[in-house]
């Protein structure tokens, strides 16, 4: 995987660890990879962060989050959005894509599985209720710009795919 | 020319390319607003929002960049809202109405397929923030095409009025599909400069890629002498204006009205 190297400040992480995606409530931003960088110089904490889809509304709350836990952490927060590199669902870490599957949301797939099984020519997406991946994809936009919306053939529930974007 | 005359030349057609493509995303983005809560089935109306709302998102920092180039005291709302008709620098295409679902999909379909050429181009724009835009962009612009794509060949291979309905607008929204290929005086210059895509190169394989995905569909592809244009020069047809009262009707009614 493809994971880029981001410089987390050791002292601000696990504030940074405790603010949620406000769609996804359990996963971490750190987890979800939108904080590009977060730097300390004194009190002063500059933390960059990117957006997952370019209308992504929960960008205002991620920003607005993390200048709250780190004012109440004692610091003096700026933070930037950044297009570059765009963001990709590569960022997601293990834990991350774990927290999703726990959450009844299957996680991404590489990007050849995630478009075969988009153009419905394979079952591929694993139902997170049951691990059947008899599963077929109802509609390619879901609640959220990064979802996809699935139906499990096996134990009949509806569930969200994280669409690949890489 | 003095330097600083050219300068400001140069920022001047700027801010007109970046209206030329924001200016598409965002009434297009406008007219699939429209359909929120109206689509056929819950989840199509949830795509063609989700398709308006990267839209908007690509349109905030495209206006972004733009108040950053202006000299001018402007915000990313002011550009967004405060402009007249004329100043609105759009294709016709993106302006026509939802008359009906096979509209929606035919207009979202002839726009995809130029946005995912237009923006596979300026990935090799010199100017960084054209480059950055464009790699996130063309992620999104993807799934738009996939999804229009397949709406076309469903319709128009699907039953005798699902057929006549997607090719009845095809047809009618042809005569708009030429405008995309044409290039303002701005445009030039920024094409000069590298800076913007020249959108006359893209224009064969639009029409082979597009002829080949109504072949498809089994519709007929229109024949056409004549097209339509204007849009690109702040020249628009009637429907422009009640987008625009629509639109703007906040920002009017409660100047510097802030979200």
């Amino acid at each position: 995987m493809a994971q880029e190297k981001v410089h987390i400040e050791k002292e601000l992480e696990p504030i940074l660890r405790e603010i949620p995606d406000p769609e996804i409530p359990v996963l971490s931003i750190l987890d979800l990879g939108v904080v590009r960088e977060a730097s300390l110089d004194g009190k002063k904490a500059s933390v960059k962060i990117t957006p997952t889809y370019s209308g992504c509304p929960a960008m205002d709350v991620i920003g607005d989050d993390i200048v709250t836990a780190l004012t109440q952490a004692g610091y003096e927060a700026q933070v930037d959005l950044i297009l570059a590199p765009a963001w990709s669902t590569d960022w997601i870490t293990p834990v991350g894509r774990k927290a999703l599957e726990d959450y009844g949301i299957a996680p991404p797939m590489d990007a050849s599985a995630d478009k075969r099984a988009l153009l419905g020519e394979e079952k591929l997406v694993k139902c997170p209720q049951c691990g059947s991946t008899n599963t077929h994809l109802v509609s390619q936009f879901g609640s959220t710009a990064c979802k996809a919306l699935f139906k499990c053939d096996d134990c009949q529930e509806p569930f969200d795919y994280f669409k690949c974007l890489i | 020319m003095s330097s600083k005359q050219e300068d400001s030349r140069f920022r001047e057609n700027k801010i007109k390319y970046i209206y030329g493509i924001a200016d598409n995303s965002l009434i297009l983005g406008q007219r699939l607003g429209e359909l929120t809560g109206h689509g056929p089935t819950l989840e199509t109306d949830i795509a063609l929002t989700n398709i308006s709302l990267d839209l908007f998102g690509q349109v905030r920092s495209y206006f972004q960049y733009a108040a950053q180039v202006s000299e001018a005291e402007v915000t990313e709302d002011d550009l967004a809202f405060l402009r007249t008709e004329r100043e609105y620098l759009n294709v016709l295409l993106v302006e026509q109405p939802n008359t009906d679902f096979a509209y929606s999909i035919g207009r979202q379909f002839l726009f995809d397929h130029f946005h995912f050429l237009l923006m596979t181009e300026m990935q090799n724009s010199k100017d960084e923030t054209f480059v950055a835009i464009a790699k996130k962009c063309i992620k999104e612009v993807s799934y738009h095409k996939r999804f229009s794509s397949d709406w076309v060949k469903r319709l128009g291979d699907g039953t005798a009025e699902s057929k006549e309905k997607m090719q009845t607008a095809i047809d009618d929204l042809w005569r708009f599909t030429d405008e995309l290929f044409q290039t303002t005086e701005a445009d030039e210059a920024m094409i000069e400069a590298g800076v913007g895509v020249d959108v006359k190169a893209l224009k064969e394989s639009y029409y082979k890629k597009v002829t080949a995905i109504l072949e498809e569909a089994t519709l007929e592809v229109p024949e056409l002498k004549y097209f339509q244009k204007g849009g690109k020069k702040g020249i628009h047809t009637e429907h422009m204006g009640f987008i625009l009262s629509e639109m703007q009707y906040m920002q009017r009614t409660y100047p510097g009205m802030k979200w």
